[in-house]
């Protein structure tokens, strides 16, 4: 079966795709910060057994266990670089517990910072559908598991930055031309005033990754999920207005069609490549796509290519421990093969 | 040690992240953490603490500062304990402590009370309070749409509802 990443989605030449997570703890245990192993592996035999059994209604998702524990290190990475699994989930001690649907696109991280966190992904500008999916699921979950709730400050979650709600809306945008144009800060400022958070996927370096941004909403509580999704959307249209205002202009300039296309040259053509390099120039490739200077190359292929050629994700294609110059080797020779 | 970003304030956030298919930790300062991204959202609580505890030293009585603090029966934790590490140990901490971190909830969220999905177990009186809500929103938009008909409809519903709580309550 195909990844859910493996295609783009509405207005996706400049949203790669959606997101939404939500919280929530199961009412009788201690959150996952006092959680002794005994207790934590309750709590995952009690999700396992909501999400798992014949008669789940959920079941319509090919659901599949993952026990954590006996995975190595880089398959635990590579599920990170997917964001099916947080940098915290890897390194923690406690008994944890990934479930994964066939196609990746739901997963349910069992004690992590919360009991469950529930994780909805699509392709594109898509709150909605993405929306209704989690809820329709922690629904069947919580007729289950009674998730812990309070009447004044909703769902009760470990960390009081996720309480009310629980949920955390998020779009994965490619802002080459707002980046460019360095307004970036001045953006994320305006932003926080809203409620909303814009954050750089960072690389290595301090300078985001790709021109790649994660927006999402900051309050939990005292906002519905409806008016959460509705503020996302309306900032969000905005933003995508003004990028793409500001790539048209772009376009206008030999140097930005000339940066495009050594770009794609040089992605076909090199033989050692570093996530770094990857990253710069694909971010290139993809807003010349979206401005139709290259032709043949879908914006499918290259979402497909940021995720596949991260590090972890090469290793563990190829099977094994890549030193730094298989990586960079193995990277180019995918990238070849897919272009 | 010091901060890992800028190399100049001391390092008293630790953080995790993935980089170059492999978890690295670093330590950073509070001003880097915060731009970052990895604020900590009690820091100003963690003040407010100090200072209550220091006018309390002031005010002679220090033998109140060895007295056991007041403990979540279920988990354990101290309202320290939380101001501390950032989280919470339990839902029973959210009762114990309600008073406590009700100002940093709000701090945080600008509101201190929940709109939105509503659990399975949630008490009936809560439900009948956001189902009303609800009703009171679409009244309001039938009156502004001057379709009567349906706001008196939506009044019925109101008040029967209102009754079915006092019988619950
Ligand atoms: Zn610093
Ligand atoms: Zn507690």
């Amino acid at each position: 079966m195909d990844k859910w990443y493996e295609k783009s989605g509405a207005d996706g030449d400049v949203v790669i795709s959606t997101r939404i997570r939500l919280a929530r703890n199961l009412s009788e245990f201690p959150f996952p910060c006092k959680l002794q192993k005994k207790g934590a592996d309750a709590v995952i035999n009690l999700v396992k057994e909501a999400v798992l059994s014949s008669n789940s209604q959920l079941s319509s998702n090919n659901f599949k266990y993952i026990d954590t524990q006996k995975l190595d290190k880089i398959t635990l990475i590579s599920l990170v670089e997917k964001h099916l699994l947080s940098p915290d989930f890897v390194s923690d001690k406690i008994e944890k517990s990934l479930i994964l649907s066939e196609n990746e696109s739901i997963s349910i991280m069992i004690n992590e910072e919360d009991h469950v966190r529930l994780q909805v992904m699509s392709q594109g500008f898509d709150l909605e559908k993405t929306f209704e999916i989690a809820d329709s699921l922690d629904s069947l979950l919580d007729e289950k598991l009674s998730f812990a709730f309070d009447d004044k400050l909703g769902y009760l979650t470990q960390c009081p930055t996720n309480l009310g709600t629980g949920m955390r809306a998020s779009l994965m945008l490619h802002l080459p031309g707002l980046k460019q144009s360095g307004v970036m800060e001045k953006v994320s400022a305006n932003l926080l005033k809203l409620g909303l958070t814009m954050r750089g996927i960072y690389g290595e370096g301090s300078e985001p990754q790709a021109d790649m941004y994660q927006l999402s909403n900051q309050v939990t509580l005292g906002l519905s999920e409806k008016t959460t999704i509705n503020n996302l959307k309306d900032i969000a249209k905005q933003i995508i207005l003004q990028e793409r205002t500001v790539r048209s202009e772009m376009a206008k300039h030999i140097e930005t069609i000339d940066f495009i296309h050594r770009a794609i040259g040089v992605l076909k053509n090199a033989r050692l490549i570093s996530t770094n390099e990857f990253m710069k120039l694909i971010s290139a490739v993809r807003l010349g796509v979206a401005l139709g200077e290259i032709k043949g190359v879908s914006l499918d292929t290259i979402n497909f290519l940021m995720i596949e050629a991260q590090p972890a994700m090469l290793s563990k294609f190829a099977n094994k421990d890549l030193t730094a110059i298989e990586k960079e080797q193995k990277r180019a020779d995918l990238i070849r093969e897919i272009l | 040690m010091l901060c890992q970003s800028c190399g100049k304030n001391q390092a008293n956030t630790h953080i995790k992240r993935v980089v170059n298919g492999d978890i690295k930790e670093y330590m950073l300062c509070e001003v880097c953490a915060e731009k970052l991204g990895y604020g900590n959202i009690f820091n100003d609580f963690n003040l407010k603490l100090d200072d209550f505890l220091g006018s309390f030293f002031t005010e002679n009585i220090p033998y109140m500062l060895k007295s056991e603090p007041t403990r979540c029966e279920k988990c354990g934790l101290s309202i320290e304990d939380i101001s501390n590490s950032g989280k919470a140990g339990c839902a029973n901490c959210y009762k114990v402590f309600y008073d406590k971190l009700i100002p940093s909830i709000k701090r945080i969220h600008g509101n201190t009370n929940h709109s939105g999905k509503l659990a399975a177990n949630v008490s009936a009186d809560k439900k009948i309070e956001n189902k009303t809500k609800k009703l009171e929103y679409k009244l309001q938009e039938a009156i502004k749409e001057q379709n009567f008909e349906e706001a008196a409809k939506i009044r019925d519903k109101i008040k029967d509802l209102k009754k079915e709580g006092e019988i619950n309550g």
